[in-house]
């Protein structure tokens, strides 16, 4: 990094959802860094709060307290816009169920973060066309989402998820609608994408899966159980 | 987002949903075309009666029997029945009026004629040589009524087309005698077929002499006194001094009712047109229920694509991009019907200038801009609050649902 401090900063980060009478505390005091370029995953029983971290992480949410630099920048205090932008072009989401727009085809859900961003089509089209070659999608970029296999919907939305060339790539059960050796192909694919040096966050509830990351966080009831410790990332 | 990418994914989105698109666009269409059609109708009754008037001559001033409070024609300003009637001497003095062109006076009534062993009931008009360039009659053949003293006329007899061909079939007519009770008529001319002119059918007219028709009718009354004006200024000026002159002859009474053609015109031109304002106001209405129906299909579309909206403010898809897709969509279904109920009122309106030639359907200018307009300011005020609703949507729970 620039700033010589971690890529990922939370200090204090508290979530309350209030459910009728009762308070939930999804995430209670979180304190988390992570530097750029760690292999990280979150795991923990349903309902420990490691979706709601992902979504902060993401800025997908706002935390109720707490403060989360993201490269040295304090993000919690950004409009709504600010943030978008920052979504736009430093974080890639993956989710369990690729959430591909079903009447666009596989290039285009790919050029989507593009366009959204504002890229003109000239420029999209060469980086869609690398994306859709890189991910072995290059006969499959006219099909529409209900005519790709499971395997290839996923490849298409972490194509989508890194197009944008973002620092950060947020896995939410990358693999919790595939099969076992879909899902491994997946896995290889980000852990791939990894070692060119992207920081890789996975929430997962597979054992086997979260252990192959190089730092391991452990949640329950919203606070961090367990933390293999920061500086093990190979990146 | 770029401009063009907006617009294509708009379009997109819409055409993603077909029936939804199609159901929209239709009530939006029907909205429109009643809006056309509606004031097509309106309108073209209106311009159906400038015409009829207009074709009663320009810068024509008339003037009959009888003063009405209403200055209108009414059924019973054709009955002359007033103390003291119209005559030959009075379209003589009004002559004399300075904004006076041309004065015809006009008898009218019924009489049987015969031509041979043919009888046919027709209207004859008894009136002078001014009278065709009064009322812009042309000739199909011969000449019309000489010019001479208005107390004594010739013998002659200008008929209408159709009288012509009732009378004569295909004989020449001109120079033939024709019988009116005991007079004996000479046909001078034949005037060009030029259908009705408001309820008098000019074809079915036998033109004689006024002094020859007053004593056919037994009568020293005039129906009406044609004046026409010195040009459209001096419309107002005819008018003033043919009540003056009449006022004075008829000693200090004004008896008479003197209109104009613009009066009568201007009448029905505002009367018509709050009529096409009034009926387009209500085929608005259609058009604000169109709008009600693109805020509901908007708001269930927002509701549909919950999913879709999380996903793009996942992917950097800021509120105010997302807010503007779903305006521009809605603007685009909007302007889609606006187009298409265009498009289907004129064809209306073309389906009631076929089955009624007489009546130019045709919708004003106005009328096409205002649906227009409206349609697409209803669709994008109404896709305000679903476009508000989707920008507002929390994506986490957005994406949580599948």
């Amino acid at each position: 990094m620039a700033n010589g401090g971690p890529q990922v900063d939370l200090a204090g980060i508290e979530r309350v959802f209030r459910l009728g009478d009762s308070v939930v505390h999804a995430l209670a005091g979180i304190d988390l860094a992570i530097d750029a370029g760690e292999y990280l995953s979150v795991m923990g029983p349903s309902g420990s709060g490691k979706s709601t971290l992902l979504n902060v992480l993401g800025l997908l949410d706002s935390p109720n307290a707490g403060t989360y630099r993201l490269e040295g920048r304090d993000v919690t205090t950004l409009s709504a816009a600010e943030q978008a932008g920052v979504r736009s072009r430093r974080i890639g989401f993956v989710f369990q169920s690729f959430h591909l727009v079903p009447r666009l085809t596989a290039a285009e859900n790919i050029a989507l973060p593009m366009m959204l961003a504002g890229i003109p089509a000239a420029e999209r089209a060469p980086r869609v066309d690398k994306a859709l070659a890189d991910f072995g999608l290059a006969d499959r970029a006219r099909h529409r989402p209900d005519e790709l296999s499971g395997g290839q919907r996923q490849r298409v939305a972490i194509a989508r998820a890194t197009v944008m060339q973002p620092a950060m790539l947020l896995a939410d059960e990358p693999t919790g609608n595939l099969d076992r050796a879909t899902g491994e192909e997946v896995i290889r694919l980000l852990e791939h994408l990894h070692e060119g040096g992207v920081t890789l966050i996975m929430v997962t509830h597979d054992q086997a899966l979260g252990d192959r990351a190089h730092r391991r966080v452990y949640m329950e009831d919203g606070a961090i159980k367990r933390d293999s410790g920061r500086g093990t990332g190979r990146g | 987002m770029r401009t063009r990418d907006v617009f294509a994914s708009a379009a997109g989105a819409a055409a993603g949903n077909p029936l939804r698109t199609l159901l929209l666009t239709l009530a939006m269409a029907i909205g429109v075309a009643a809006v056309v059609v509606l004031t097509a109708l309106g309108d073209g009754a209106r311009r159906y009666v400038m015409r009829e008037f207009t074709a009663l001559g320009s810068n024509l001033v008339i003037v009959l029997p009888g003063r009405t409070a209403t200055g209108g024609i009414n059924p019973a300003s054709a009955i002359t029945t007033t103390p003291r009637d119209l005559t030959v001497e009075d379209a003589r003095a009004v002559a004399r009026a300075p904004a006076a062109l041309r004065v015809a006076p006009v008898v009218a009534g019924t009489s049987e004629m015969s031509v041979g062993g043919r009888l046919r009931d027709t209207l004859v008009l008894g009136t002078t040589a001014e009278f065709l360039d009064i009322r812009r009659f042309k000739l199909a053949q011969g000449r019309f009524l000489p010019v001479e003293d208005w107390d004594r006329g010739s013998p002659v007899m200008v008929i209408g087309a159709r009288l012509r061909s009732d009378l004569f079939g295909a004989e020449p007519p001109l120079g033939q005698f024709v019988r009116v009770g005991e007079r004996r008529f000479r046909v001078i001319g034949v005037l060009a077929t030029s259908g009705s002119g408001l309820g008098m059918n000019t074809d079915e007219l036998a033109i004689v002499p006024v002094a020859l028709a007053q004593q056919m009718f037994n009568t020293s009354n005039l129906f009406r006194i044609l004046v026409e004006a010195r040009g459209r200024p001096a419309i107002e000026a005819a008018k003033r001094q043919a009540t003056a002159i009449l006022k004075e002859r008829h000693g200090g009474e004004e008896d008479v009712t003197v209109i104009t053609q613009d009066a009568v015109l201007a009448t029905f031109d505002r009367l018509l047109g709050t009529l096409t304002l009034g009926v387009a106001g209500i085929a608005a209405i259609s058009l604000a229920v169109a709008g009600i129906l693109v805020m509901n299909v908007m708001l269930v579309s927002v509701t549909q694509r919950r999913a879709e909206i999380g996903l793009m403010k996942a992917l950097g898809g800021s509120g105010g991009t997302i807010r503007l897709l779903f305006l521009v969509e809605a603007a685009l279904l909007s302007l889609a019907g606006a187009l298409g109920g265009y498009a289907l009122g004129h064809a209306g309106a073309w389906v009631i200038r076929t089955l009624y030639p007489t009546l130019p359907a045709y919708p004003p200018d106005w009328a096409v801009l205002a649906a227009l307009g409206t349609a697409l300011v209803t669709g994008v005020l109404f896709g305000v609050m679903p476009a508000r609703r989707a920008a507002a949507l929390d994506p986490v729970l957005a994406l949580a649902r599948r």
